[in-house]
């Protein structure tokens, strides 16, 4: 426990001392944003409207999480290798990654929503499509970045192999916030919840099986 | 050394061929719509489960490459994905092509077809994150983890959301399956037999595959 929340603040504190990183992701969200307001001025579908929100959001996501491994110098990583286990490595990561996000996300919608106003019939579920959309991009993106960071640290290739893996996240999410403007029943709702919840569970299990055997490669 | 059978060959040419002259031969029920394209059971389908059967061998053999990190077995998983893919794009086109004649075009924005495109781009991928390793035991681990992470996410994918919202396709969304459309018997001595059959021919693909990537390691 101890080891999980020391790797968190480390974290925090290699950002907060390099804030150009994720302050780099920030601004090719909100360039990205900008020129979507540029070209489109106005969106009246609520379908086109989430769409667009989540195209944008899984791109920075990429750039935000592949430039967070850039940070991690191979000598870095072997001293880690001696403190902390991988579980708690990659517990702390997806931790860490989610986190960032959800930030980035927020902020997304903050603009975005300046830009494209609407109107949304179910905050709370809204939200929570916001949310768990982004903790299940941090968590799937972690696992990831490492594999693509074995191979040369490329952003074309983590988007490579991101884009076929998180098409589902990405088509509950659309779904669940498409409804939650629309304004939906609850009860046909919450089978899209659970199955995003289901869909970050699965994932985060998988990533703390599957982590320990990429951990020393 | 990686063998397969001289009976499972010779029995894969026989049904093989049997599927392929049967099944434009036989006698098939005459149904509105659907016409002669029902004969596409016998290839469209039967390419999907052999695809389906060759994935599951190679999310095995990637299982079985993290427990013993031996190399074969590495091996055998990615040839068992290549040999997929060959039954995977089969699938697809002769899907894509019944579709144009019964449902009026050739892709529709459907989950069923939706999660098979974005199968065959996963293990795109997958060959992707091969080709940028030099060091094979990296390699091995790596494209291990992408192929058992892949392949859930995958199951998730076909077998979770296409129930979760409306499907043109057979099977889906009160569609009747293949045995609603009175599958009859005669229908059945060549689909099951197409099956065994595309499934074995897809086996001797992956034995010829890795026994010149034996036979490569060799002449280095």
């Amino acid at each position: 426990m101890l080891n999980l929340k020391t790797i968190l603040l480390k974290e925090f504190k290699s950002d907060f001392r390099n804030p150009y990183i994720l302050g780099g992701a920030a601004l090719f969200l909100v360039s990205s944003l900008f020129v979507c307001y540029i070209t489109i001025k106005r969106i009246s579908s609520p379908s086109l409207w989430v769409a667009l929100y989540w195209i944008i959001v899984l791109f920075a996501s990429f750039n935000a999480v592949a430039k967070s491994f850039i940070n991690e110098s191979r000598t870095r990583m072997l001293y880690l290798y001696t403190l902390v286990s991988p579980v708690q490595f990659i517990i702390a990561k997806s931790i860490y990654h989610s986190l960032v996000m959800i930030i980035l996300t927020l902020l997304a919608l903050v603009i975005y929503s300046t830009f494209f106003s609407i109107a949304i019939d179910d905050l709370p579920l809204f939200y929570a499509s916001v949310l768990l959309g982004s903790t299940g991009l941090g968590i799937i993106l972690s696992l990831l970045s490492t594999m693509a960071s074995k191979a040369g640290n490329n952003l074309t290739l983590l988007a490579i192999l991101g884009l076929p893996i998180l098409l589902p996240l990405i088509m509950v999410s659309t779904t669940l916030m498409k409804n939650a403007i629309d304004g939906i029943d609850l009860s046909i709702q919450l089978k899209y919840l659970f199955v995003l919840i289901g869909l970050n569970v699965v994932s985060f299990t998988l990533s703390i099986i599957l982590f320990p055997y990429l951990w020393r490669e | 050394m990686i063998r397969l059978h001289p009976v499972f060959k010779i029995s894969a040419i026989v049904l093989v061929f049997y599927a392929l002259i049967a099944g434009l031969l036989i006698e098939v029920p005459a149904l509105d719509i659907l016409n002669e394209s029902i004969r596409n059971l016998f290839f469209h389908v039967t390419s999907w489960f052999a695809m389906v059967f060759l994935f599951i061998l190679s999310f095995i053999f990637s299982i079985k490459h993290l427990n013993s990190g031996k190399e074969i077995d590495d091996l055998l998983a990615r040839s068992f994905v290549q040999s997929g893919m060959i039954f995977g794009l089969a699938g697809l086109v002769t899907g894509m092509l019944w579709a144009r004649y019964t449902w009026g075009a050739f892709w529709v924005p459907d989950p069923k077809l939706n999660g098979s495109a974005i199968a065959l781009l996963a293990y795109l991928a997958y060959g992707v994150l091969r080709n940028s390793f030099a060091d094979p035991m990296q390699r091995g681990k790596v494209s291990a983890v992408y192929n058992i992470f892949a392949f859930v996410m995958m199951l998730l994918f076909i077998f979770i959301l296409p129930r979760m919202t409306d499907s043109l396709h057979p099977g889906n969304g009160g569609n009747p399956a293949f045995s609603g459309y009175d599958l009859d018997s005669t229908m059945r001595m060549v689909f099951y037999p197409a099956i065994i059959g595309w499934i074995l021919l897809g086996l001797w693909i992956t034995e010829i595959n890795v026994r010149i990537d034996l036979l490569k390691e060799k002449l280095l």
